[in-house]
């Protein structure tokens, strides 16, 4: 399937959690915020919630700023 | 009588508040803050790069801060919402600065915006501290709205020009109940004092300090300089007179 993730095409195989596609992409989990079609997804929802064929979603974090 | 800064009911231990982006590495980064004696520092949201590595910044933030996030690429108040919700959701508590841009040369603040995104987010119950143009009409429609504070540009953004805006923000200083926080433009430590001297309740720096060669070291420096003014304005300095007037006695001269 292809989703789009933080403004670009990803395409994978197979069913994926947030969690999963999280943890596949190689991220650090803690203080991340994922945003799943304009809804921010609660952590504790994180394993639970899957991501499906053309969604659109975020993953940010906190970095230096002013 | 101990001079404290409240903000939304909370005392802030610092007048000096740090802003965390340009700095060389997160370690200078963590020197600088502590040297600064600084309690409120802001940060920003941004996507990940999953090719940069990830390392967490907030590692290096001393325990005890305030962090505040500020919706930086924001162009309304809808986007300032969306990533004042998105930094909530981080877990980083409910402080969040409101900076609403649309002009890319000058960056300087959208007033309008700012003050429908401070009204959507203060009935959510963050408190709101919003970046704002020197304007009393416009500071008093965001007290109104629930803002926790106004946060006035001394001059543009990372400009280093110091307190350009003296005038408009005495006014706010002088007719507002809330605390005034110069934000922005502020670049020498003289230019925190003058802001301190004139009232303001609080400055937030970023790049002159992380841009120095010396951050940590400037960071001290402004940590006095800010804490000179305020001793200056809470002293009531002697007026402005046109005519010279002798500092020695008048009388009793040697003639």
């Amino acid at each position: 399937m292809i989703i789009t993730l933080n403004g670009r095409k990803v395409e994978f195989d197979g069913k994926i959690s947030v969690k999963g596609l999280i943890t596949a992409r190689g991220l650090k989990t803690d203080s991340l915020v994922v945003e799943k079609n304009r809804s921010i997804v609660p952590r504790d929802e994180w394993d639970s919630v899957m991501v499906e064929e053309g969604d659109t979603l975020e993953v940010l974090s906190l970095v230096g700023g002013g | 009588m101990d001079d404290v800064l409240k903000i939304a009911g909370r005392e802030i231990r610092s007048r000096f508040l740090l802003g965390t982006g340009k700095f060389p590495s997160h370690t200078v980064m963590r020197d600088t803050i502590v040297a600064s004696g600084s309690h409120i520092v802001t940060v920003a949201v941004r996507r990940v790069d999953p090719d940069a590595g990830s390392e967490n910044m907030l590692e290096y933030v001393p325990s005890g801060c305030i962090l505040m996030p500020n919706t930086s690429g924001a162009r309304n108040a809808d986007e300032a919402v969306r990533i004042a919700r998105l930094a909530r959701a981080m877990g980083c508590g409910d402080w969040i600065k409101i900076e609403v841009i649309s002009d890319n040369r000058y960056l300087l603040p959208d007033n309008a915006e700012t003050i429908r995104a401070t009204d959507i987010l203060a009935k959510e119950g963050f408190v709101v501290m919003p970046y704002m143009n020197p304007d009393l009409m416009d500071a008093r429609r965001l007290r109104d709205a629930g803002a926790a504070s106004v946060m006035p540009l001394g001059a543009p953004i990372g400009t280093n020009k110091g307190l350009r805006m003296r005038e408009m923000i005495s006014i706010l200083i002088e007719e507002m109940d809330l605390p005034v926080v110069v934000d922005a433009g502020i670049g020498l430590p003289s230019q925190a004092a003058e802001s301190m001297e004139i009232g303001a309740d609080a400055v937030l720096v970023n790049t002159a300090v992380a841009t120095a060669k010396d951050p940590a070291r400037i960071a001290r420096a402004f940590a006095m300089a800010i804490q000179a003014g305020r001793e200056a304005y809470l002293a009531g300095p002697g007026s402005i007179k046109k005519y010279a007037e002798a500092s020695s006695p008048l009388t009793g001269f040697l003639r």
